[in-house]
């Protein structure tokens, strides 16, 4: 572990390798109940609090299919383009692991409820528009997710090394899908702006079809990331690494560079790829070595005889296709035509991820602009400076709208506007709110700013003289003043028509 | 009133109703003669004295009041060990789960305690349900009340040494692969495998999902309807369970009639391997089923010969499945090992497993991890899967020309304990007759038809009948038990020897 790791150049490693991308997405669906019993499962709740002899694995106990779970599943095979098997079944998956209550997980293997689909994303070309990529899925299956761990002690919050473990079986039995590419090849230098993308696409995909609440920072999204070179798209796929949980899109995308530049350096300097999983660190960037795989590891699968073969009727599958939002692609062009946004802007948006979010702030009545505004400036750094996704800030599209309105009933000005979203973020409640608990609102009372105004303009006669010899311009260093004076509560408009009023 | 132990469940049912006697009586009698003979037969790990008594004061005070929640609202009852009772220890016949208590029911208790029968106890097995004279059991064996030297079959002998030791008028047992119905032949007592699906799993501590079936132990056909109807019926918490009524069992058994039956003789399960006075008995059997009119036939099943092989197989794959839970992470034993300072997680699973589990256990886990290997499983869980269609296959084309099957149960009667414990594949043999009903879900009864010439010990004859079909056991089982207890005047176990601490 202490060996320095050798990269080579981004831009060498394409020149010389062809990447190969998997990627395999882990969903926790938003189901009221678990997968197989009555638990709920809310996110955050006091450990082993949500839990039955079912999802505990006690002995004699007998999982009962979520027929939510399976509807969710069928309509997000649907939206990525999967044909529906018209029967199949779960399977056990055995290792033992404590947080795994049975010691195998329910889950599918060689009949998954959804296969063979694809959905199209979008990634930028060399003149920086946008261009269609297709990504193959290889299918979409329905498992159950595991407890957790917390490892404590050690050095490396895994379960060797650590002084001793706690479970929390809460997680364990919430309904996942996990949806899996099929190789995704010819993305060549852009493999990680498609990686990015089409996780970025997934997540406003499950979004609108309501089917999770798709927040990576909590988990209910996890990306693993497969990766391996080959010298040209001829030749036979590489080994590959598996890295795991890969929790943000900058990371998706970091991770495939990254795996790039490492794979590059091994197989030029004549070393191999070992087929491995790696884990990411987000905070350096790098990945490092997990468990090898070279002896895969054999989990005996055969079907669950828990549980009956799963046959959804086709009335049934078409009823749940007439409920599928918009595809990714029109959806996509709709808004921009609707917002009359540019090619540039628009993937400004959906680079960001802030694809929904400033949907919905345009749907809670914000302008699109304005919305675009807020998300892809203050939002968007605060987002970069805490190190989340943009959807992971805690303040809702509608709290942001509703900064706006305070913006639009010149109640605040820009620069309030900014400690309004402050106060939000801080969890000081809405922006109604932090403006009544931080006594923000701008001073629009002409009494109050007149006076001010009177102030500035006889601390400041050579200004004023120039302004009253029709020098406009000039009015900017006596607002400057009022603001000062009123500590940037005033309606910076209002205080020019003021100045200038009193000295045309 | 006489001995209320030698009294049939329907007719304490009768007592009880006209008020002759109370509940609390009967349970104390039997709890007397519990305290006074299981010394010796050491049929229950459990006797719940106190719990028992309280249900029975129960169902007398509700009684006087007028209510009955059943029709054995009152008659004791005593429950295998492989059924979780809230409040009541449960083990499984194992090490691995000393001490455990489960905070849930099994949905067979569940309706055992909603029809107002107290629950004596907890009855003995083989470890896990493996084996075929309760001698795989971590407590000890329990012993035949016919002869204490012998066994009284597995693995369900605790109950059905309890029935036949007037401990219990009525017991539960879980039939895999004859666990009720072979136990019932070599104590002359009667037991149900029902219809897979027909009574619930839910509670059952599963040794192999797809096979296991709990059923009633009784000493009449009558007693055994009047049980199976309380426990039957669907159950939404195990899905597998049928979605259809019951069929009136208690009304088939009070009606047995053999006139017009067409009854197939199964020409695979005879012959040679059967001991000599097994077959003897079993040919009277047929004898006296024509005299009574039935129309006999002999039909060929050719693919019960690879029932044995196939069960051997699917059996182990799914229970090494089942019993990865017992992990020492929840509940039950946890060892930790020898002369290691901090034991992982991994090195107290490992070190619990290899205490906790026996001999059997552990072969059949070895074999089953074995089976589901990858490069193995399709010669071996695959095909054993085909085998099992195969069966379905000759039970579906039999019962075309014939309403029941028979043949005797089991292949001898009962051997004496230690006999057989180092030869697993003579113990195997002993299930090669009820096997195939559990291939094929369909149900089967054993009603005790004889002696044994040559060593005085019962017999058992099985009835078949196609799935969903339980009424025919009980119908076609009553009338042939008629014939039969004439023939002898009385019940066969009347001839059993009387145990020393048993009152005349």
């Amino acid at each position: 572990m202490t060996t320095t790791t050798e990269l080579m150049p981004y831009d060498e490693a394409l020149a010389r390798f062809d990447p190969v991308l998997g990627l395999e997405v882990h969903v926790e669906l938003n189901t009221v109940s678990k997968m197989f019993c009555g638990c709920p499962t809310e996110f955050g709740a006091e450990p082993n609090t949500q839990v039955c002899p079912t999802c505990l694995g006690l002995p004699g106990a007998l999982p009962v299919l979520n027929g939510k779970a399976v509807e969710a599943a069928i309509r997000i095979g649907l939206a990525l383009n999967c044909s529906i098997a018209e029967w199949c079944r779960f399977a056990r998956k055995n290792y033992f692991y404590p947080d795994m209550p049975k010691n195998f997980q329910t889950s599918q293997y060689d009949e998954p409820i959804a296969f063979d689909g694809w959905t199209e994303v979008t990634v930028p070309n060399e003149d920086g528009d946008g261009e269609p990529f297709r990504v193959e899925i290889e299918r979409a299956h329905m498992e159950e997710d595991t407890g957790k761990s917390l490892h404590v002690g050690g050095s490396t919050g895994r379960i060797h090394g650590a002084d001793y473990s706690l479970l929390d079986y809460n997680r364990a039995g919430v309904p996942l899908i996990e949806i899996v590419t099929k190789p995704v090849e010819g993305a060549g230098e852009k493999a990680p702006e498609v990686a990015r993308a089409y996780v970025a696409q997934l997540r406003d995909l499950l979004l609108a079809l309501g089917v999770s609440d798709v927040r990576m920072e909590q988990g209910s999204l996890r990306c693993d990331v497969n990766l391996s070179l080959r010298p040209d798209p001829s030749a036979e796929l590489g080994t590959r690494s598996e890295t795991k949980n890969v929790n943000s899109l900058r990371s998706v995308e970091r991770a495939v560079r990254y795996e790039v530049t490492r794979q590059a350096a091994r197989l030029s300097a004549g070393d191999k790829v070992v087929q491995e999983t790696r884990h990411w660190h987000e905070d350096t960037g790098v990945t490092t070595s997990g468990r090898s795989k070279e002896q895969a590891e054999d989990y005996r699968y055969f079907p669950e005889p828990d549980l009956v073969p799963i046959a959804p009727s086709r009335e049934w599958v078409e009823e749940l296709r007439g409920t599928l939002p918009e595809p990714p692609r029109e959806h996509r062009a709709r808004l921009q035509a609707e917002w009359e946004f540019s090619e540039l802007e628009m993937r400004d948006v959906v680079g960001a991820g802030a694809l929904s979010s400033v949907e919905q702030t345009v749907a809670a009545g914000a302008s699109p602009q304005l919305a675009k505004k807020w998300w892809l400036s203050e939002l968007a750094r605060r987002a970069n400076e805490t190190g989340v996704e943009i959807t992971a800030l805690p303040i809702t599209p509608e709290q942001v709208a509703g900064v706006q309105a305070l913006v639009d009933a010149g109640r605040v000005n820009d620069k309030l506007a900014r400690q309004v979203f402050d106060g939000v973020l801080a969890g000081e409640g809405s922006p109604e709110e932090v403006v009544a608990a931080r006594g923000l609102e701008v001073v629009s009372d002409d009494s109050a700013l007149g006076a001010a105004v009177d102030r500035a303009i006889e601390a400041n006669p050579d200004i004023a003289a120039k302004i009253r010899d029709g020098k406009q311009a000039a009015a900017g260093a006596l607002i400057g003043a009022v603001m000062k004076e009123m500590r940037g509560q005033a309606d910076a408009a209002r205080v020019r028509e003021l100045i200038l009023e009193r000295l045309s | 009133m006489g001995d209320l132990t030698r009294m049939s469940a329907a007719d304490l049912a009768d007592a009880l109703g006209r008020g002759e006697v109370s509940s609390a009586d009967i349970t104390q009698a039997h709890l007397d003669r519990i305290a006074a003979v299981d010394g010796d037969v050491h049929a229950f790990l459990h006797v719940n004295a106190e719990g028992a008594l309280a249900v029975a004061r129960e169902s007398d005070a509700r009684r006087s009041a007028g209510e009955s929640r059943s029709a054995l609202d009152g008659v004791p009852i005593a429950v295998k060990d492989v059924m979780a009772t809230r409040g009541i220890p449960t083990t499984c016949g194992s090490r691995i789960l000393e001490g455990w208590v489960p905070p849930y029911d099994a949905t067979v208790v569940a309706r055992l305690r909603a029809a107002g029968l107290p629950i004596l106890g907890k009855t003995n097995m083989d470890e896990f349900a493996m084996g075929s004279s309760t001698e795989h059991s971590a407590w000890g064996p329990s012993h035949n009340p016919w002869d204490l030297e012998r066994i009284p079959g597995g693995s369900g002998g605790g109950s059905s040494a309890a029935v036949a030791a007037y401990e219990a008028p009525l017991a539960i047992g879980t039939d895999t692969g004859g666990s009720i119905r072979q136990p019932a032949a070599v104590t002359g007592t009667i037991g149900v495998k029902p219809t897979y699906g027909g009574v619930s799993r839910y509670g059952v501590i599963a040794l192999a999902s797809s096979l296991d079936q709990p059923g009633p132990c009784a000493r009449s056909v009558l007693d055994a309807a009047l049980l199976h109807e309380v426990i039957g019926g669907h159950d939404p918490l195990d899905s597998t369970s049928i979605d259809l009524p019951v069929p009136p069992l208690v009304e088939a058994a009070r009606s047995g009639d053999l006139s017009g039956v067409r009854v197939g003789v199964v020409t695979e399960l005879g012959g040679e391997g059967y001991q000599e006075g097994v077959r003897a008995r079993f040919d009277e059997s047929v004898e006296l089923m024509v005299k009574a009119g039935a129309d006999v036939v002999e039909v060929s099943c050719p693919h019960f010969r690879y029932g044995l092989g196939a069960y051997y197989l699917i059996l182990p794959s799914e229970a090494s499945s089942n019993l990865a839970k017992f992990d020492a992470m929840r509940y039950g034993l946890r060892v930790l090992p020898d002369g290691v300072d901090a034991p992982s997680a991994e090195q107290v699973m490992t070190a619990t497993r290899a205490a906790g589990f026996g001999d059997e256990v552990k072969r059949r886990i070895i074999l089953g991890t074995y089976a589901l290997s990858s490069g193995y499983y399709d010669a071996y869980y695959g095909q054993a899967q085909k085998v099992r269609t195969l069966i379905s296959r000759d039970f579906a084309a039999a019962f075309e020309q014939v309403d029941v099957l028979v043949s005797p149960t089991a292949p001898t009667t009962a051997f004496k304990i230690g006999e057989k414990l180092d030869d697993p594949l003579a113990m195997y043999l002993n299930d090669i007759a009820t096997i195939p009903a559990n291939l094929a879900g369909v149900p089967g009864i054993s009603i005790p038809n004889g002696l044994a010439a040559e060593d005085g010990l019962p017999t058992g004859l099985q009835i078949l009948a196609p799935a969903t079909a339980d009424d025919r056991l009980y119908r076609v089982g009553a009338a042939a038990e008629a014939l039969l207890n004439a023939s002898w005047g009385g019940p066969l176990l009347a001839q059993a020897p009387e145990l020393v601490g048993g009152r005349a």
